[in-house]
């Protein structure tokens, strides 16, 4: 959780302040969304992001366009074999091709780092919303149950429920670790939501309605919600990249994905162990984990850059 | 001032009750039987049974349990773990290495932010400042658990300038390549807002009517505007030793230091339920603490916030 709140605290890369958003037409006003992508536009960082990220979508959605090889199939006799024609990458201490592995690694990254945040935005943005929308003795309740929430260090949460979770001694553990990053890092997500709704809701364009007698539920997702969720999604953005890590590490730690399921974390941690002699088995799932993880982040820093000018 | 010191005291009362139940509950709730886990594959006979239901109230309401639980806790009594060790020594053996692994990561974290921050702050726009701000990005995204093997990949085996692995007693040389590791997770933020905090205050007043005086350039910037600027940094390196604790578990396993996290990981991983409990509540109330220490420490440091 920490380093999420850090990530957010944090300021842009190369963010120059003040420099002028270039020729602004005159007769026709932007979005605070169409001002956001003209800026984006200009920025060299989003597009080494946005072409990363998408490589590394399309090697979860077809693996097989990188590599024909099964990564299931290991042979022995192949052990710390050096790189062949089909494995650039060379061959572990099971004699798995490395190459394939890492691919078909990316599927379970994404699909437990996107399905988690989705999880985490969905509650996020309840507790967030009835938090500010309500406020009084709700918003007391919901706040503290976030104080708590923050109060154990999210990692050691992770490894309890994720193992607590998985307990089935023939599941993949994805379904756990899905679940378990989800209802740990919502948090973050609920205070900006909750701080957010709360400034949009003394808005005098909401008094307006209220005044036309808009009923609770059209005032809240009709005016309230659309203006206060641009810095809750920047912010989901961030949180992707930060649980593929999270899965990564608990795979690490051998309470995340296990039972043959492939992830980069389980690659490292067998990886370390034989580093002495034989470093690559180690070295190429760290390569392609920092490089997703970094895509994400590099996203939404960008992304936040550019919807939220104040932060610069 | 008091009235705001009593009512954080409260509610960190009501957040370690909470967060201590909570990690109980995911703990010990719905053991299928803990008689069986503690004994371990051998035959329980029914006289043992008893006895060890009688002993760790296994008969009584889960809440009763927690209550029994935190009485101990509270009176210094954290029981025993599942391999027989009394808790309380392994804290007492653990907690000095982790601390001095801590310890040591902060204060090459701060020298090496602030000396960089500001002079990148100084240098704003130029090179140096796009190549560390490219830099702490970088920092910034990396998962400890890509740094932490590779750098002990790189500098403790490749270059052999570190020793890769702790012995049982931690020395500090030992500690050194670990401490850099977890210092990496904290540097880029603690950088950037050095920086950003040093830029705004180059431009205060103050600055200018010091300046204008005719201070030495040296005087104006470590003097008066470091001064000025180093308040969220502090607050920033409070709040950063939760995120110390969580690495420091991925990195004391893998440069294999006997300390907190090395204890928590295998103890998770072998199910010592009463251990787990025991470290995490202990990890709780030092983060409350630190926390509750950070927000008075930035009322010393800025005359201008006042606690009510």
């Amino acid at each position: 959780m920490s380093d999420l709140n850090t990530v957010t605290a944090a300021e842009a890369p190369g963010g120059q302040p003040n420099v002028p958003h270039g020729p602004v037409k005159k007769d026709k006003p932007r979005s605070l969304a169409g001002d956001a992508w003209a800026d984006l536009r200009k920025r060299k960082i989003f597009w080494i992001a946005v072409v990363l990220v998408a490589v590394v979508l399309v090697m979860a959605a077809w693996p097989t366009l990188f590599t024909s090889a099964d990564p299931g199939a290991c042979a022995l006799a192949n052990q710390y074999k050096g790189a062949t024609g089909g494995a650039l990458f060379g061959f572990d201490y099971q004699g798995c091709d490395i190459y394939a592995k890492v691919i078909y690694g990316a599927r379970n990254s994404i699909t437990v780092g996107v399905l988690a945040t989705l999880l985490a935005g969905v509650i996020g943005l309840i507790f967030g919303l009835s938090a500010g929308y309500f406020g009084g003795l709700v918003d007391a309740i919901l706040s503290r149950f976030i104080d708590i929430m923050l109060g154990v260090p999210f990692l050691l949460a992770g490894i309890v429920l994720s193992n607590r979770l998985s307990s089935d001694p023939k599941s993949n553990g994805i379904f756990a670790v899905t679940l378990t990053l989800g209802l740990l890092s919502w948090t973050t997500g609920a205070r900006v939501m909750r701080s957010a709704v709360i400034s949009a809701k003394n808005q005098d364009y909401v008094a307006a309605a209220r005044m036309l007698g808009s009923p609770p539920a059209r005032l809240i997702f009709r005016h309230i919600l659309p203006n206060s969720i641009a810095s809750f999604i920047v912010l989901l953005t961030l949180l992707l990249g930060i649980n593929i890590a999270s899965e990564a590490t608990l795979s690490f730690l051998g309470v995340g994905l296990k039972n043959g399921a492939i992830s980069w974390g389980i690659m490292i941690a067998d990886g370390t162990q034989f580093a002495r002699t034989e470093p690559w088995p180690l070295v190429w799932p760290a390569i392609f984990l920092g490089a997703t993880v970094l895509a994400f982040i590099m996203l939404g820093d960008a992304v936040r850059d550019a919807f939220d000018p104040k932060l610069r | 001032m008091f009235r705001y010191i009593v009512r954080r005291l409260l509610q960190m009362v009501l957040t370690f009750f909470g967060a201590t139940f909570l990690l109980y509950a995911l703990v010990f709730a719905n053991q299928k039987d803990p008689i069986q886990a503690l004994v371990g594959e051998r035959p329980v006979t029914e006289s043992q049974r008893i006895a060890l239901t009688q002993r760790y109230h296994l008969d009584e309401g889960f809440f009763m349990q927690y209550w029994y639980y935190m009485k101990g806790l509270l009176t210094g009594d954290f029981g025993t773990s599942l391999t027989g060790r009394k808790i309380v020594d392994m804290m007492a053996d653990a907690w000095p290495v982790t601390l001095r692994l801590a310890l040591i990561a902060i204060v090459i974290a701060a020298t090496f932010s602030v000396t960089v921050g500001v002079y990148s702050a100084l240098k704003r726009g130029g090179l140096f400042d796009n190549v560390s701000l490219v830099i702490t990005l970088v920092l910034l995204a990396m998962p400890i658990v890509v740094i932490a093997p590779l750098f002990q990949l790189i500098f403790g085996i490749q270059l052999g300038w570190f020793p890769p692995t702790a012995t049982r007693d931690a020395t500090v040389w030992q500690l050194l390549l670990p401490a850099i590791v977890l210092a990496c997770i904290v540097i880029a933020p603690e950088m950037r807002v050095t920086r950003t905090s040093v830029v705004e205050n180059l431009r205060a007043d103050y600055v200018r009517t010091a300046r204008a005086k005719g201070l030495t350039r040296m005087r104006v910037i470590w003097v008066h505007v470091l001064r000025n600027s180093l308040i969220p940094v502090v607050t920033l390196i409070g709040v950063d030793l939760g995120g110390l604790m969580a690495g420091a578990i991925v990195t004391e396993h893998v440069f294999n230091i006997p300390g907190v996290g090395f204890n928590l990981a295998r103890a998770i991983r072998t199910e010592d339920g009463p251990l787990v409990v025991g470290f995490v509540s202990i990890l709780v109330i030092l983060f409350l603490f630190i926390n509750l220490l950070v927000d008075l420490l930035y009322a010393a440091l800025d005359p201008r916030i006042r606690y009510e």
